[in-house]
């Protein structure tokens, strides 16, 4: 079992690192030169130069790329080009924000798809199964920053009940109440996308164990129907879920930037757009890494929690 | 699509369902899912209406003019933006090229996950082990960051756009069909091919593949709602299709300093998105239905 574990989590290692080197190899396709974004235009040839080698700019790819890993390892990821801090720190004041933003996304849909799901797949009413259906669908088609949009147009300009973006009120920034109120916008706004999606998901794997045998069996014994229900379909109909869950950790890291820029939320994602935007190349080479490991994560815990409920997946 | 069933009565009778061809029983399924079958009328509307957005429109969708942010009026039925440009000529534009690069993209996802899915699952072997281990590093990279980062370096014009989609949509797809393969490959059907002497090539593109068509089908289609999500994402962020040229995700992006002021920019051009993305995830679910009953969600 431990083996298991060990080995799956050390395949994660060698993915990484591929993600690294075609990134890497990608920033090298850029015109123009890191070293002519940092120095500025006003730059002559000479400081051009001094900047490439103080910046390791001169020497070739491959030789950027190991000093740039070696940096990685020992915690040292350069200088932002634009901050003039290094990327670490500025790393460090947003990751903490996104985690929040995904983590309370990640709640808001748990908690909103399960009980939706199994509504919609055991209303006898054509009615629930049908809004239920299109709700779902909509959810999983309106575009993220679009939904955002309306959010703000309705909640904020309209109803002037949400704030209108950023993480906190100026002033306010050690406020638990205030910063609870800037989160509901834009984790529900994520959020919504994942209810859909796994209400379907829900829904279908429940219908399907609802057929079964033991269920049968369970409802022959005289059960009442919310036993049924949870003690023997749910149980079962929800294992795949957490697969799932874990799967979707890519589209969530997506899904969580374009959040962040709608609503002016200072993590990660928005982080990675403004250095795209500025060309900061190491806080990009950063961001982006951090958002490829939380996918990398999302994928291996899927795999494991996969392994733990299910004892007939490690044996293969 | 097959064209309507005729004659439903006499098919009707007693025995005659058993010899309807697979193509009329796939329709009398679809025709059964009313979303789908609505969801294709609207869809019908959205294209041939972008189609004829130089004839339906008489304004230039790119021209600015001195009446900026106009409320709708006889001239202008939804306004005009920011620099004056008639908004629902620029709409109508804008679709042409939302769903082009919808349709382009999938158009290539699908290709080349078919290719590579069908190797790694027919060769198996180490072709497989290279082509799996390619799809799931693929799998493992968020796409938008990815996608961003690409059309940021690279050019940003409309054949870029759906390349970067195309290219980085496809190990989904891959999985799809190399799992058909998988199964596929064993059956007594491959087995007589062989032995009558096809070929790798004619037995994976005229026995198998024609097999796997139901997959296939319901993946372009949902693989074009995903494109148009992506790409209004990325115009939205301003590295998708570029300025001047609309698309509803770029329109969007404009929209966002007026959201206050004149929200009809930012709502029609998403609401289209959404009624876009939408009709083609709900054709999705009813080809599905009616090519492949086993594969119900």
């Amino acid at each position: 079992m431990n083996r298991y574990f060990i080995r799956r989590t050390l395949l994660a290692i060698p993915t990484l690192l591929v993600i690294s080197v075609l990134l890497f190899g990608l920033l090298q396709l850029a015109p123009g030169g890191p070293a002519a974004l940092y120095a500025g235009p006003d730059a002559g040839p000479e400081d051009l130069e001094r900047i490439s080698r103080l910046l390791g700019t001169d020497q070739p790819p491959p030789i950027q790329y190991i000093r740039w890993l070696g940096g990685v390892l020992r915690g040292d990821w350069g200088i932002s080009f634009r901050y003039r801090e290094p990327v670490v720190s500025v790393l460090a004041g947003r990751l903490p924000n996104t985690v929040q933003l995904m983590a309370a996304a990640l709640v808001i849909a748990l908690v909103l798809a399960v009980p939706f799901g199994v509504i919609s797949a055991v209303s006898r009413w054509r009615v629930i199964q049908y809004l239920a259906s299109v709700a779902a669908m909509l959810g999983v088609s309106i575009p993220t920053f679009w939904l955002g949009m309306m959010v703000l147009l309705v909640f904020s300009v309209k109803l002037r009940i949400l704030p209108s973006g950023g993480i906190a009120t100026i002033g306010l920034e050690y406020d638990p109440v205030d910063r609870l109120v800037h989160l509901i916008g834009p984790a529900s706004v994520l959020a919504t996308m994942y209810i859909a999606a796994w209400s379907r998901y829900v829904r279908s794997s429940l219908l399907e164990v609802l057929h079964q045998d033991y269920i049968r069996l369970a409802r022959a014994k005289g059960l009442s129907e919310w036993a049924v229900l949870t003690r023997h379909a749910l149980r079962n109909a929800l294992l795949p879920l957490v697969t799932l869950v874990g799967l979707q950790g890519g589209s969530l890291v997506g899904g969580a930037m374009i959040t962040e820029v709608v609503f002016a939320w200072p993590g990660m994602g928005r982080l990675l757009a403004e250095a795209l935007a500025s060309r900061d190349y190491p806080v990009l080479m950063a961001a982006f890494m951090t958002m490829a490991v939380l996918t990398v994560i999302g994928n291996l815990l899927a795999d494991l929690a996969y392994g733990w409920v299910d004892p007939r997946i490690r044996l293969s | 699509m097959p064209p309507a069933a005729t004659g439903e009565h006499a098919e009707a009778t007693i025995g005659a369902r058993r010899t309807l061809s697979p193509a009329r029983r796939a329709w009398r399924r679809f025709r059964q899912h009313h979303l789908a079958l609505a969801s294709a009328v609207i869809l019908g509307v959205l294209v041939v209406a972008s189609a004829l957005a130089p004839v339906a429109s008489k304004y230039d969708p790119d021209a600015a003019s001195l009446e900026i942010l106009a409320p709708p009026s006889p001239e202008h039925p939804l306004g005009t933006d920011d620099v004056g440009r008639d908004l629902l000529s620029r709409l109508l534009h804008a679709g042409r090229i939302s769903l082009s690069v919808g349709f382009g993209a999938a158009v290539l996802t699908v290709a080349v996950g078919v290719l590579v899915g069908a190797a790694a699952g027919y060769y198996g072997g180490q072709v497989d082990a290279l082509l799996s281990a390619l799809v799931n590093v693929m799998l493992a990279i968020p796409i938008l960051p990815l996608a961003l980062v690409l059309s940021s370096f690279l050019q940003t014009n409309l054949t870029f756009v759906i390349l970067i989609i195309g290219g980085l949509s496809w190990p989904a797809v891959a999985r799809i069909i190399r799992a058909e393969f998988l199964s596929l490959r064993e059956r007594e059907f491959v087995e007589a091919a062989r032995v009558v002497g096809a070929g790798s090539g004619r037995i994976i593109f005229i026995h198998i593949l024609p097999n796997t068509l139901a997959p296939i089908i319901v993946a372009a289609t949902l693989q074009v709602a995903s494109a148009i999500l992506l790409e209004s994402a990325l115009s939205f962020l301003g590295y998708g299709v570029q300025p001047p040229q609309a698309s509803w995700g770029n329109m969007l992006q404009d929209a966002q300093r007026y959201l206050r002021t004149v929200p009809a920019l930012a709502i029609y051009p998403g609401a289209l998105i959404s009624l876009t993305v939408i009709s083609v995830n709900f054709l999705g679910d009813g080809l599905r239905e009616a090519l492949d009953p086993r594969l119900q969600v």
